[in-house]
Protein backbone atom coordinates (compact mmCIF):
# COMPACT_ATOMS: atom_id res chain seq x y z
CA UNK A 1 0.00 0.00 0.00
CA UNK A 2 1.15 3.29 -1.07
CA UNK A 3 2.33 5.09 2.64
CA UNK A 4 0.04 8.38 1.69
CA UNK A 5 -3.59 6.08 2.40
CA UNK A 6 -2.33 3.96 5.18
CA UNK A 7 -1.48 7.67 6.85
CA UNK A 8 -4.72 8.51 5.36
CA UNK A 9 -6.30 5.64 6.52
CA UNK A 10 -4.39 5.76 10.46
CA UNK A 11 -5.73 9.16 10.67
CA UNK A 12 -8.89 8.42 9.77
CA UNK A 13 -9.52 5.62 12.01
CA UNK A 14 -8.03 8.01 14.67
CA UNK A 15 -10.17 10.14 13.94
CA UNK A 16 -13.10 8.35 14.29
CA UNK A 17 -11.65 6.58 17.42
CA UNK A 18 -11.83 10.12 19.35
CA UNK A 19 -15.06 10.85 17.89
CA UNK A 20 -16.39 7.91 19.29
CA UNK A 21 -14.70 8.59 22.26
CA UNK A 22 -16.55 11.83 22.83
CA UNK A 23 -20.20 10.19 21.74
CA UNK A 24 -19.47 7.63 24.71
CA UNK A 25 -18.10 10.43 26.89
CA UNK A 26 -21.77 11.97 26.28
CA UNK A 27 -23.42 9.08 26.51
CA UNK A 28 -21.77 7.33 29.56
CA UNK A 29 -23.01 10.15 32.09
CA UNK A 30 -26.17 8.14 33.77
CA UNK A 31 -23.92 5.77 35.08
CA UNK A 32 -22.01 7.66 36.87
CA UNK A 33 -23.19 9.06 40.32
CA UNK A 34 -23.82 12.83 39.77
CA UNK A 35 -24.56 13.74 44.13
CA UNK A 36 -24.40 17.45 42.96
CA UNK A 37 -27.02 16.96 40.53
CA UNK A 38 -29.05 14.86 43.10
CA UNK A 39 -29.21 17.28 46.15
CA UNK A 40 -30.04 20.05 43.36
CA UNK A 41 -33.06 17.55 42.20
CA UNK A 42 -33.98 16.74 45.96
CA UNK A 43 -34.29 20.34 47.14
CA UNK A 44 -36.37 20.90 44.10
CA UNK A 45 -38.83 18.35 44.81
CA UNK A 46 -39.31 19.23 48.48
CA UNK A 47 -39.52 23.35 47.53
CA UNK A 48 -41.74 22.51 44.51
CA UNK A 49 -43.91 20.10 46.47
CA UNK A 50 -44.24 23.00 49.27
CA UNK A 51 -43.69 26.58 48.56
CA UNK A 52 -44.99 27.67 51.32
CA UNK A 53 -42.10 26.04 53.65
CA UNK A 54 -39.02 28.35 53.96
CA UNK A 55 -35.69 26.07 53.09
CA UNK A 56 -34.29 26.26 56.61
CA UNK A 57 -37.95 25.36 58.29
CA UNK A 58 -37.52 21.66 56.26
CA UNK A 59 -35.15 20.63 59.42
CA UNK A 60 -38.31 20.37 61.67
CA UNK A 61 -39.87 17.68 60.16
CA UNK A 62 -42.98 16.82 60.54
CA UNK A 63 -43.58 19.97 62.18
CA UNK A 64 -42.80 22.16 58.85
CA UNK A 65 -45.84 20.12 57.27
CA UNK A 66 -48.71 21.01 59.62
CA UNK A 67 -49.60 23.87 61.51
CA UNK A 68 -51.05 22.76 64.93
CA UNK A 69 -48.36 20.29 65.15
CA UNK A 70 -46.16 23.88 64.72
CA UNK A 71 -47.86 25.14 67.88
CA UNK A 72 -47.02 22.40 69.96
CA UNK A 73 -43.78 22.33 69.07
CA UNK A 74 -43.12 25.58 69.40
CA UNK A 75 -44.97 25.25 72.79
CA UNK A 76 -42.29 22.42 73.58
CA UNK A 77 -38.98 24.49 72.36
CA UNK A 78 -39.83 27.07 75.31
CA UNK A 79 -38.19 24.74 77.88
CA UNK A 80 -37.40 21.46 75.18
CA UNK A 81 -37.62 18.43 76.80
CA UNK A 82 -34.50 16.99 75.74
CA UNK A 83 -32.73 20.09 78.10
CA UNK A 84 -31.54 17.50 80.97
CA UNK A 85 -29.91 15.48 77.94
CA UNK A 86 -28.00 18.33 76.33
CA UNK A 87 -26.94 19.26 79.70
CA UNK A 88 -25.59 15.85 80.79
CA UNK A 89 -24.23 15.32 77.15
CA UNK A 90 -21.82 18.80 77.92
CA UNK A 91 -20.62 17.37 81.40
CA UNK A 92 -20.03 13.63 79.56
CA UNK A 93 -18.12 15.59 76.94
CA UNK A 94 -15.55 17.45 78.93
CA UNK A 95 -15.33 14.56 82.05
CA UNK A 96 -11.49 13.02 81.13
CA UNK A 97 -11.42 9.50 81.02
CA UNK A 98 -9.40 7.49 83.08
CA UNK A 99 -6.23 7.96 81.17
CA UNK A 100 -6.28 11.62 81.33
CA UNK A 101 -7.56 12.61 77.83
CA UNK A 102 -10.83 14.16 76.84
CA UNK A 103 -13.21 13.75 73.70
CA UNK A 104 -11.87 16.78 72.51
CA UNK A 105 -8.36 15.25 71.92
CA UNK A 106 -10.05 12.79 68.88
CA UNK A 107 -11.90 15.97 67.28
CA UNK A 108 -11.07 18.27 65.05
CA UNK A 109 -11.56 21.94 67.05
CA UNK A 110 -11.77 19.86 70.52
CA UNK A 111 -15.09 18.50 68.31
CA UNK A 112 -17.15 22.02 69.51
CA UNK A 113 -18.82 23.19 66.03
CA UNK A 114 -17.54 20.20 64.09
CA UNK A 115 -20.97 18.15 64.04
CA UNK A 116 -22.25 19.19 60.38
CA UNK A 117 -19.12 17.82 58.97
CA UNK A 118 -20.07 14.35 60.15
CA UNK A 119 -20.65 11.88 58.08
CA UNK A 120 -17.56 11.66 56.07
CA UNK A 121 -15.54 9.49 54.31
CA UNK A 122 -12.21 8.47 55.17
CA UNK A 123 -10.20 7.63 52.61
CA UNK A 124 -7.90 5.73 54.63
CA UNK A 125 -10.24 3.13 55.95
CA UNK A 126 -12.41 3.03 52.70
CA UNK A 127 -15.20 3.72 54.79
CA UNK A 128 -18.13 5.99 55.92
CA UNK A 129 -17.58 7.57 59.14
CA UNK A 130 -20.26 8.81 61.12
CA UNK A 131 -20.23 10.96 64.13
CA UNK A 132 -21.33 8.20 66.44
CA UNK A 133 -19.06 5.59 65.13
CA UNK A 134 -16.54 8.31 66.09
CA UNK A 135 -17.62 8.74 69.44
CA UNK A 136 -17.14 5.40 69.99
CA UNK A 137 -13.75 5.11 68.70
CA UNK A 138 -12.53 7.59 70.43
CA UNK A 139 -13.41 5.86 74.03
CA UNK A 140 -12.15 2.64 72.43
CA UNK A 141 -9.02 3.99 71.24
CA UNK A 142 -8.93 5.88 75.12
CA UNK A 143 -9.12 2.57 77.00
CA UNK A 144 -13.42 3.25 77.39
CA UNK A 145 -16.02 0.97 76.79
CA UNK A 146 -18.19 1.49 73.90
CA UNK A 147 -21.83 2.95 74.12
CA UNK A 148 -24.99 1.42 73.15
CA UNK A 149 -25.34 3.65 69.49
CA UNK A 150 -29.88 3.96 70.21
CA UNK A 151 -29.90 6.25 73.15
CA UNK A 152 -28.92 7.55 76.81
CA UNK A 153 -24.91 8.61 76.62
CA UNK A 154 -24.73 8.65 73.27
CA UNK A 155 -27.38 10.36 72.60
CA UNK A 156 -26.60 13.07 75.19
CA UNK A 157 -23.30 13.28 73.56
CA UNK A 158 -24.13 14.28 70.25
CA UNK A 159 -26.99 16.21 71.52
CA UNK A 160 -24.53 18.53 72.70
CA UNK A 161 -22.16 18.23 70.43
CA UNK A 162 -25.22 18.86 67.28
CA UNK A 163 -25.50 21.84 70.01
CA UNK A 164 -22.71 23.40 69.37
CA UNK A 165 -23.17 23.32 65.59
CA UNK A 166 -26.64 24.88 66.30
CA UNK A 167 -27.34 27.11 63.11
CA UNK A 168 -24.71 25.63 60.25
CA UNK A 169 -25.22 24.31 57.04
CA UNK A 170 -24.90 20.58 57.07
CA UNK A 171 -21.68 20.21 55.48
CA UNK A 172 -20.88 16.92 53.69
CA UNK A 173 -18.16 16.22 51.21
CA UNK A 174 -17.15 13.42 48.81
CA UNK A 175 -13.68 13.21 47.80
CA UNK A 176 -13.32 12.13 44.64
CA UNK A 177 -12.48 8.71 45.51
CA UNK A 178 -14.32 5.95 43.49
CA UNK A 179 -14.74 4.48 47.23
CA UNK A 180 -17.06 7.42 48.49
CA UNK A 181 -18.77 7.70 45.37
CA UNK A 182 -19.71 3.77 46.01
CA UNK A 183 -20.83 4.50 48.98
CA UNK A 184 -22.93 7.19 48.29
CA UNK A 185 -24.48 5.29 45.91
CA UNK A 186 -25.13 2.72 48.61
CA UNK A 187 -27.13 5.08 50.74
CA UNK A 188 -29.00 6.50 48.06
CA UNK A 189 -29.88 2.76 46.54
CA UNK A 190 -30.54 1.76 50.40
CA UNK A 191 -33.44 4.72 50.58
CA UNK A 192 -35.02 3.80 47.80
CA UNK A 193 -35.02 0.38 47.73
CA UNK A 194 -38.88 -1.61 49.40
CA UNK A 195 -38.27 -3.85 51.97
CA UNK A 196 -40.35 -5.29 54.77
CA UNK A 197 -43.30 -6.57 55.07
CA UNK A 198 -45.15 -3.78 54.03
CA UNK A 199 -42.74 -3.44 51.16
CA UNK A 200 -41.70 0.10 52.16
CA UNK A 201 -38.70 2.23 51.06
CA UNK A 202 -37.94 5.29 53.11
CA UNK A 203 -38.97 7.15 50.00
CA UNK A 204 -42.47 5.65 50.25
CA UNK A 205 -42.97 7.84 53.28
CA UNK A 206 -40.54 10.71 53.02
CA UNK A 207 -40.62 11.67 49.28
CA UNK A 208 -44.21 10.37 48.44
CA UNK A 209 -45.92 11.35 51.39
CA UNK A 210 -44.36 14.23 53.54
CA UNK A 211 -47.22 15.91 54.99
CA UNK A 212 -49.78 13.15 55.18
CA UNK A 213 -50.49 10.78 57.92
CA UNK A 214 -49.65 6.91 58.56
CA UNK A 215 -52.00 6.13 60.89
CA UNK A 216 -52.13 9.18 63.10
CA UNK A 217 -48.60 10.29 62.58
CA UNK A 218 -47.68 13.36 60.47
CA UNK A 219 -44.70 12.34 58.18
CA UNK A 220 -41.57 14.32 57.63
CA UNK A 221 -40.21 15.60 54.67
CA UNK A 222 -37.23 13.68 54.00
CA UNK A 223 -35.01 16.79 53.26
CA UNK A 224 -33.26 17.97 56.69
CA UNK A 225 -34.71 14.88 58.17
CA UNK A 226 -31.31 14.10 59.92
CA UNK A 227 -30.16 18.00 60.86
CA UNK A 228 -32.66 17.92 63.99
CA UNK A 229 -31.02 14.40 64.81
CA UNK A 230 -30.64 13.55 68.62
CA UNK A 231 -34.31 13.46 69.45
CA UNK A 232 -36.42 13.52 72.45
CA UNK A 233 -39.12 11.25 71.14
CA UNK A 234 -42.78 11.72 73.12
CA UNK A 235 -43.02 8.41 71.34
CA UNK A 236 -39.72 6.89 73.18
CA UNK A 237 -40.42 9.79 76.26
CA UNK A 238 -36.48 9.88 76.04
CA UNK A 239 -33.66 10.43 73.86
CA UNK A 240 -32.95 8.70 70.29
CA UNK A 241 -29.91 8.79 68.21
CA UNK A 242 -29.72 8.47 64.34
CA UNK A 243 -28.94 5.26 65.01
CA UNK A 244 -32.33 4.18 66.95
CA UNK A 245 -34.72 6.38 64.45
CA UNK A 246 -32.80 4.15 61.59
CA UNK A 247 -33.41 1.08 63.60
CA UNK A 248 -37.33 1.27 64.51
CA UNK A 249 -37.86 2.87 61.70
CA UNK A 250 -36.92 -0.37 59.91
CA UNK A 251 -38.60 -2.36 62.73
CA UNK A 252 -41.72 -0.03 62.65
CA UNK A 253 -42.24 -0.75 58.49
CA UNK A 254 -41.57 -4.57 59.24
CA UNK A 255 -38.30 -4.83 57.79
CA UNK A 256 -35.71 -6.81 59.77
CA UNK A 257 -33.51 -3.75 61.48
CA UNK A 258 -29.86 -4.34 60.54
CA UNK A 259 -27.58 -3.43 63.20
CA UNK A 260 -26.47 0.25 64.34
CA UNK A 261 -23.61 1.44 62.46
CA UNK A 262 -23.80 -1.08 59.94
CA UNK A 263 -22.24 -0.41 56.88
CA UNK A 264 -26.29 0.01 55.04
CA UNK A 265 -27.01 2.61 57.93
CA UNK A 266 -23.73 4.59 57.70
CA UNK A 267 -24.03 5.07 54.12
CA UNK A 268 -27.21 5.79 54.06
CA UNK A 269 -26.60 8.61 56.55
CA UNK A 270 -23.82 9.53 54.12
CA UNK A 271 -26.36 9.91 51.26
CA UNK A 272 -29.30 11.76 53.21
CA UNK A 273 -26.96 13.73 54.98
CA UNK A 274 -24.99 14.88 51.78
CA UNK A 275 -28.42 15.52 49.82
CA UNK A 276 -29.12 17.84 52.71
CA UNK A 277 -26.60 19.99 52.55
CA UNK A 278 -26.90 23.62 53.06
CA UNK A 279 -30.02 23.02 55.32
CA UNK A 280 -29.10 24.36 58.80
CA UNK A 281 -28.41 21.64 61.63
CA UNK A 282 -31.24 21.80 64.12
CA UNK A 283 -30.35 19.13 66.81
CA UNK A 284 -31.07 17.79 69.59
CA UNK A 285 -34.72 18.20 68.55
CA UNK A 286 -38.19 17.18 69.68
CA UNK A 287 -40.42 15.15 67.88
CA UNK A 288 -43.74 13.53 68.27
CA UNK B 1 -26.02 15.59 93.05
CA UNK B 2 -27.48 18.36 90.43
CA UNK B 3 -30.76 19.36 90.92
CA UNK B 4 -34.05 18.55 88.82
CA UNK B 5 -35.13 21.67 88.59
CA UNK B 6 -34.36 24.16 85.87
CA UNK B 7 -35.92 27.66 86.13
CA UNK B 8 -35.90 30.54 83.98
CA UNK B 9 -37.78 33.81 85.62
CA UNK B 10 -37.18 37.26 83.25
CA UNK B 11 -38.79 40.28 84.81
CA UNK B 12 -40.13 42.34 82.31
CA UNK B 13 -41.51 45.92 83.91
CA UNK B 14 -43.65 44.75 86.90
CA UNK B 15 -43.99 41.04 85.87
CA UNK B 16 -41.80 38.43 86.10
CA UNK B 17 -42.71 34.98 83.97
CA UNK B 18 -41.61 32.31 85.55
CA UNK B 19 -40.90 28.32 83.39
CA UNK B 20 -40.11 25.58 84.98
CA UNK B 21 -38.65 22.40 83.70
CA UNK B 22 -38.40 19.74 86.46
CA UNK B 23 -36.67 16.34 85.73
CA UNK B 24 -38.71 13.75 87.31
CA UNK B 25 -40.76 10.47 85.77
CA UNK B 26 -43.95 11.16 86.59
CA UNK B 27 -45.28 7.46 86.51
CA UNK B 28 -48.86 7.34 86.71
CA UNK B 29 -49.14 3.30 87.73
CA UNK B 30 -50.95 2.75 85.14
CA UNK B 31 -48.07 1.79 82.44
CA UNK B 32 -46.21 -1.94 82.80
CA UNK B 33 -42.93 -2.56 82.39
CA UNK B 34 -41.22 -4.76 79.45
CA UNK B 35 -42.10 -7.61 82.41
CA UNK B 36 -45.62 -7.05 82.42
CA UNK B 37 -45.37 -5.57 85.82
CA UNK B 38 -47.10 -2.21 86.85
CA UNK B 39 -44.57 0.74 87.03
CA UNK B 40 -45.41 1.72 90.74
CA UNK B 41 -46.98 6.13 90.41
CA UNK B 42 -43.98 7.97 91.42
CA UNK B 43 -45.11 11.45 90.59
CA UNK B 44 -44.90 15.20 91.73
CA UNK B 45 -47.44 16.03 94.42
CA UNK B 46 -46.68 19.23 95.56
CA UNK B 47 -44.81 22.30 93.48
CA UNK B 48 -44.00 25.62 95.51
CA UNK B 49 -42.76 28.76 94.01
CA UNK B 50 -41.79 31.39 96.93
CA UNK B 51 -40.50 35.22 96.68
CA UNK B 52 -39.78 37.26 99.59
CA UNK B 53 -41.13 34.39 102.05
CA UNK B 54 -44.41 34.54 100.27
CA UNK B 55 -45.88 31.69 98.06
CA UNK B 56 -46.28 33.10 94.68
CA UNK B 57 -47.76 29.57 93.41
CA UNK B 58 -48.04 26.42 94.11
CA UNK B 59 -48.81 23.41 91.87
CA UNK B 60 -50.95 20.51 93.23
CA UNK B 61 -50.29 17.71 90.80
CA UNK B 62 -51.13 14.51 89.98
CA UNK B 63 -49.83 11.46 87.63
CA UNK B 64 -51.10 12.63 84.41
CA UNK B 65 -48.77 15.94 84.41
CA UNK B 66 -46.17 14.41 81.74
CA UNK B 67 -42.75 13.32 82.47
CA UNK B 68 -40.04 16.36 83.18
CA UNK B 69 -43.33 18.50 83.96
CA UNK B 70 -43.51 21.99 82.67
CA UNK B 71 -45.13 25.15 84.17
CA UNK B 72 -45.18 28.37 82.99
CA UNK B 73 -47.02 31.39 84.96
CA UNK B 74 -46.12 35.03 85.80
CA UNK B 75 -46.31 37.40 88.57
CA UNK B 76 -46.16 40.81 89.69
CA UNK B 77 -44.14 42.22 92.56
CA UNK B 78 -40.44 41.05 91.72
CA UNK B 79 -37.42 42.69 90.76
CA UNK B 80 -34.47 41.92 88.43
CA UNK B 81 -32.14 40.23 90.88
CA UNK B 82 -34.51 38.87 93.38
CA UNK B 83 -34.51 35.23 94.43
CA UNK B 84 -37.32 32.71 93.56
CA UNK B 85 -37.00 29.44 95.57
CA UNK B 86 -38.62 26.28 94.16
CA UNK B 87 -39.30 23.17 96.06
CA UNK B 88 -41.18 19.77 94.98
CA UNK B 89 -42.35 16.84 97.13
CA UNK B 90 -43.30 13.78 95.61
CA UNK B 91 -45.79 10.69 96.07
CA UNK B 92 -42.84 8.72 97.89
CA UNK B 93 -41.50 11.54 100.08
CA UNK B 94 -38.61 12.37 98.07
CA UNK B 95 -38.02 16.16 97.44
CA UNK B 96 -36.11 18.60 95.96
CA UNK B 97 -35.37 22.46 95.76
CA UNK B 98 -33.39 25.44 94.28
CA UNK B 99 -33.07 28.97 94.03
CA UNK B 100 -32.52 30.91 91.01
CA UNK B 101 -32.33 34.31 90.86
CA UNK B 102 -34.70 36.97 88.37
CA UNK B 103 -33.09 37.77 84.97
CA UNK C 1 -63.49 39.04 99.01
CA UNK C 2 -65.44 35.80 98.82
CA UNK C 3 -61.28 34.28 99.53
CA UNK C 4 -61.68 33.38 102.51
CA UNK C 5 -64.88 31.60 102.28
CA UNK C 6 -63.02 29.32 99.76
CA UNK C 7 -60.78 28.43 101.34
CA UNK C 8 -62.22 27.64 104.27
CA UNK C 9 -64.51 25.72 102.16
CA UNK C 10 -61.60 23.36 100.91
CA UNK C 11 -60.37 22.86 104.08
CA UNK C 12 -63.66 21.29 105.56
CA UNK C 13 -63.96 19.58 102.16
CA UNK C 14 -60.46 17.88 102.61
CA UNK C 15 -61.15 17.01 105.74
CA UNK C 16 -64.12 14.83 104.89
CA UNK C 17 -67.20 14.72 103.13
CA UNK C 18 -69.51 15.14 105.66
CA UNK C 19 -69.26 18.52 106.11
CA UNK C 20 -70.22 18.99 102.51
CA UNK C 21 -73.19 19.37 103.32
CA UNK C 22 -72.98 21.33 106.58
CA UNK C 23 -70.77 23.55 104.20
CA UNK C 24 -73.85 24.51 101.97
CA UNK C 25 -75.99 24.91 104.72
CA UNK C 26 -73.06 27.80 105.79
CA UNK C 27 -73.54 29.54 102.65
CA UNK C 28 -77.08 30.09 102.51
CA UNK C 29 -76.89 31.24 105.89
CA UNK C 30 -74.35 33.65 105.28
CA UNK C 31 -72.32 31.75 108.06
CA UNK C 32 -68.97 33.32 106.30
CA UNK C 33 -66.03 31.63 108.55
CA UNK C 34 -63.76 34.83 108.28
CA UNK C 35 -60.85 33.59 107.84
CA UNK C 36 -58.75 37.11 107.22
CA UNK C 37 -55.48 38.04 105.53
CA UNK C 38 -53.56 36.46 102.48
CA UNK C 39 -50.79 34.72 104.39
CA UNK C 40 -54.00 32.64 106.47
CA UNK C 41 -55.30 31.55 102.72
CA UNK C 42 -52.35 30.78 100.95
CA UNK C 43 -51.43 28.54 104.18
CA UNK C 44 -55.41 27.10 103.93
CA UNK C 45 -54.69 26.11 100.20
CA UNK C 46 -51.13 24.10 101.34
CA UNK C 47 -52.70 20.82 101.43
CA UNK C 48 -52.60 18.49 99.14
CA UNK C 49 -56.19 17.36 97.41
CA UNK C 50 -55.71 13.92 97.92
CA UNK C 51 -58.99 12.81 97.29
CA UNK C 52 -60.28 15.15 94.39
CA UNK C 53 -57.14 13.19 92.51
CA UNK C 54 -59.06 10.03 93.51
CA UNK C 55 -62.04 11.17 92.01
CA UNK C 56 -63.35 9.27 88.57
CA UNK C 57 -65.11 11.57 86.47
CA UNK C 58 -64.71 15.78 85.85
CA UNK C 59 -67.88 16.59 88.17
CA UNK C 60 -66.91 14.36 90.96
CA UNK C 61 -63.50 16.05 90.84
CA UNK C 62 -64.50 19.55 90.40
CA UNK C 63 -67.12 18.87 93.52
CA UNK C 64 -64.20 17.28 95.35
CA UNK C 65 -62.01 19.72 94.92
CA UNK C 66 -64.07 23.27 95.23
CA UNK C 67 -67.37 22.02 96.52
CA UNK C 68 -69.43 23.79 93.91
CA UNK C 69 -70.18 23.71 89.90
CA UNK C 70 -69.03 25.67 87.33
CA UNK C 71 -70.69 27.89 84.89
CA UNK C 72 -69.19 28.25 81.22
CA UNK C 73 -67.30 31.36 80.40
CA UNK C 74 -66.22 32.53 77.21
CA UNK C 75 -63.73 34.73 79.52
CA UNK C 76 -62.03 31.67 80.21
CA UNK C 77 -59.38 30.84 77.06
CA UNK C 78 -58.51 27.38 76.93
CA UNK C 79 -55.71 26.70 74.57
CA UNK C 80 -55.10 22.89 73.51
CA UNK C 81 -54.07 21.56 70.18
CA UNK C 82 -57.10 19.78 67.68
CA UNK C 83 -55.27 16.99 67.57
CA UNK C 84 -52.16 16.52 70.52
CA UNK C 85 -49.24 14.99 68.74
CA UNK C 86 -48.73 12.76 71.59
CA UNK C 87 -50.93 11.83 74.19
CA UNK C 88 -47.93 12.24 76.65
CA UNK C 89 -47.53 15.49 76.26
CA UNK C 90 -50.23 17.66 75.13
CA UNK C 91 -49.60 21.46 76.08
CA UNK C 92 -52.30 23.18 77.37
CA UNK C 93 -52.60 26.46 78.49
CA UNK C 94 -55.54 28.71 80.02
CA UNK C 95 -55.34 33.11 81.00
CA UNK C 96 -58.36 34.73 81.73
CA UNK C 97 -59.68 38.07 81.91
CA UNK C 98 -62.19 37.77 84.93
CA UNK C 99 -60.79 39.47 88.45
CA UNK C 100 -59.92 38.16 91.79
CA UNK C 101 -58.90 34.41 90.26
CA UNK C 102 -57.57 32.11 93.19
CA UNK C 103 -57.32 29.01 91.10
CA UNK C 104 -57.27 27.04 87.93
CA UNK C 105 -57.43 23.42 87.29
CA UNK C 106 -57.55 21.00 84.66
CA UNK C 107 -59.36 18.58 84.02
CA UNK C 108 -59.66 15.62 81.60
CA UNK C 109 -62.24 14.43 80.78
CA UNK C 110 -61.71 10.49 79.94
CA UNK C 111 -58.75 10.26 81.98
CA UNK C 112 -58.61 7.22 84.75
CA UNK C 113 -58.70 10.13 87.10
CA UNK C 114 -60.22 13.38 85.36
CA UNK C 115 -58.32 15.97 87.94
CA UNK C 116 -54.85 16.66 86.43
CA UNK C 117 -53.55 19.32 87.80
CA UNK C 118 -54.63 22.62 90.07
CA UNK C 119 -53.13 25.53 90.72
CA UNK C 120 -53.19 28.10 93.32
CA UNK C 121 -53.16 31.95 92.32
CA UNK C 122 -52.38 34.42 94.99
CA UNK C 123 -53.05 37.57 94.60
CA UNK C 124 -50.13 39.08 92.38
CA UNK C 125 -50.21 35.96 90.33
CA UNK C 126 -51.23 36.49 86.86
CA UNK C 127 -54.35 34.12 86.54
CA UNK C 128 -52.69 32.67 83.00
CA UNK C 129 -50.65 29.42 83.38
CA UNK C 130 -49.50 26.75 81.05
CA UNK C 131 -48.52 23.23 81.29
CA UNK C 132 -48.08 19.91 79.61
CA UNK C 133 -50.40 17.02 80.25
CA UNK C 134 -51.24 13.31 79.52
CA UNK C 135 -54.28 12.49 78.01
CA UNK C 136 -54.73 8.70 77.51
CA UNK C 137 -57.44 9.41 74.56
CA UNK C 138 -59.55 11.64 72.92
CA UNK C 139 -61.95 13.52 75.43
CA UNK C 140 -62.24 17.00 76.43
CA UNK C 141 -59.77 19.15 78.34
CA UNK C 142 -62.19 21.31 80.50
CA UNK C 143 -60.43 24.50 82.55
CA UNK C 144 -62.00 25.70 85.78
CA UNK C 145 -61.11 29.03 87.01
CA UNK C 146 -62.45 30.23 90.21
CA UNK C 147 -62.66 33.64 90.44
CA UNK C 148 -64.69 35.86 93.24
CA UNK C 149 -65.66 32.76 95.36
CA UNK C 150 -67.64 31.04 91.74
CA UNK C 151 -66.61 28.49 89.54
CA UNK C 152 -66.40 29.39 85.69
CA UNK C 153 -64.77 26.72 82.98
CA UNK C 154 -63.97 26.30 79.52
CA UNK C 155 -64.25 23.00 77.18
CA UNK C 156 -62.37 21.61 74.37
CA UNK C 157 -62.52 18.19 72.85
CA UNK C 158 -58.52 17.21 72.12
CA UNK C 159 -58.14 14.25 69.49
CA UNK C 160 -55.68 11.78 70.87
CA UNK C 161 -54.76 8.80 68.45
CA UNK C 162 -51.87 6.31 69.38
CA UNK C 163 -48.73 6.81 67.89
CA UNK C 164 -47.73 5.09 64.58
CA UNK C 165 -44.78 4.58 62.67
CA UNK C 166 -44.29 8.07 61.23
CA UNK C 167 -42.36 10.98 61.90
Amino acid sequence: MRVRTVLTSAFAALAAAALACLAASAVAAPDKPDPVADAKAFKKYFTDKFPKVKLEDFVNGPYSMNEDMHKQWEEKEQFPPYEFSLEAGKEMFGKPFKNGKTYADCFPNGGIGIRQNYPYFDEKEGKVITLELALNRCREANGEAPYSYVKDEMASLTAYMAFTSRGKPMDIKIPNDPRALEAYENGKRYFYTRRGQLNFSCASCHVQSPGERIRAEVLAPALGILNALPIYRSEWAGMGTTSRRFVTCNSQTRAVPLEPQSDEYRDLEYYLSYVSNGLPISGPGARP
Amino acid sequence: MPSTIRVRATANGDTTEVQALIQHPMDSGFVKNAQGQIIPPHFIQQLTFEHNGKTVFLADWGPAVSKDPYVKFSFKGANKGDDLKISWADNKGATDTTTAKIQ
Amino acid sequence: MNLDRTSATRRLILKGAGSVALIGLGFDLGLGLGFGTAPALAAANDKYPEEAFKQKSGPDAIKALYGKTAEASDKVKLDAPEIAENGAVVPIAVTTTLPEVTSISFFVSENPNALAASYVIPEGTLPSIANRLKMAKTCNVIAIVESGGKLYSATKEVKVTVGGCGG
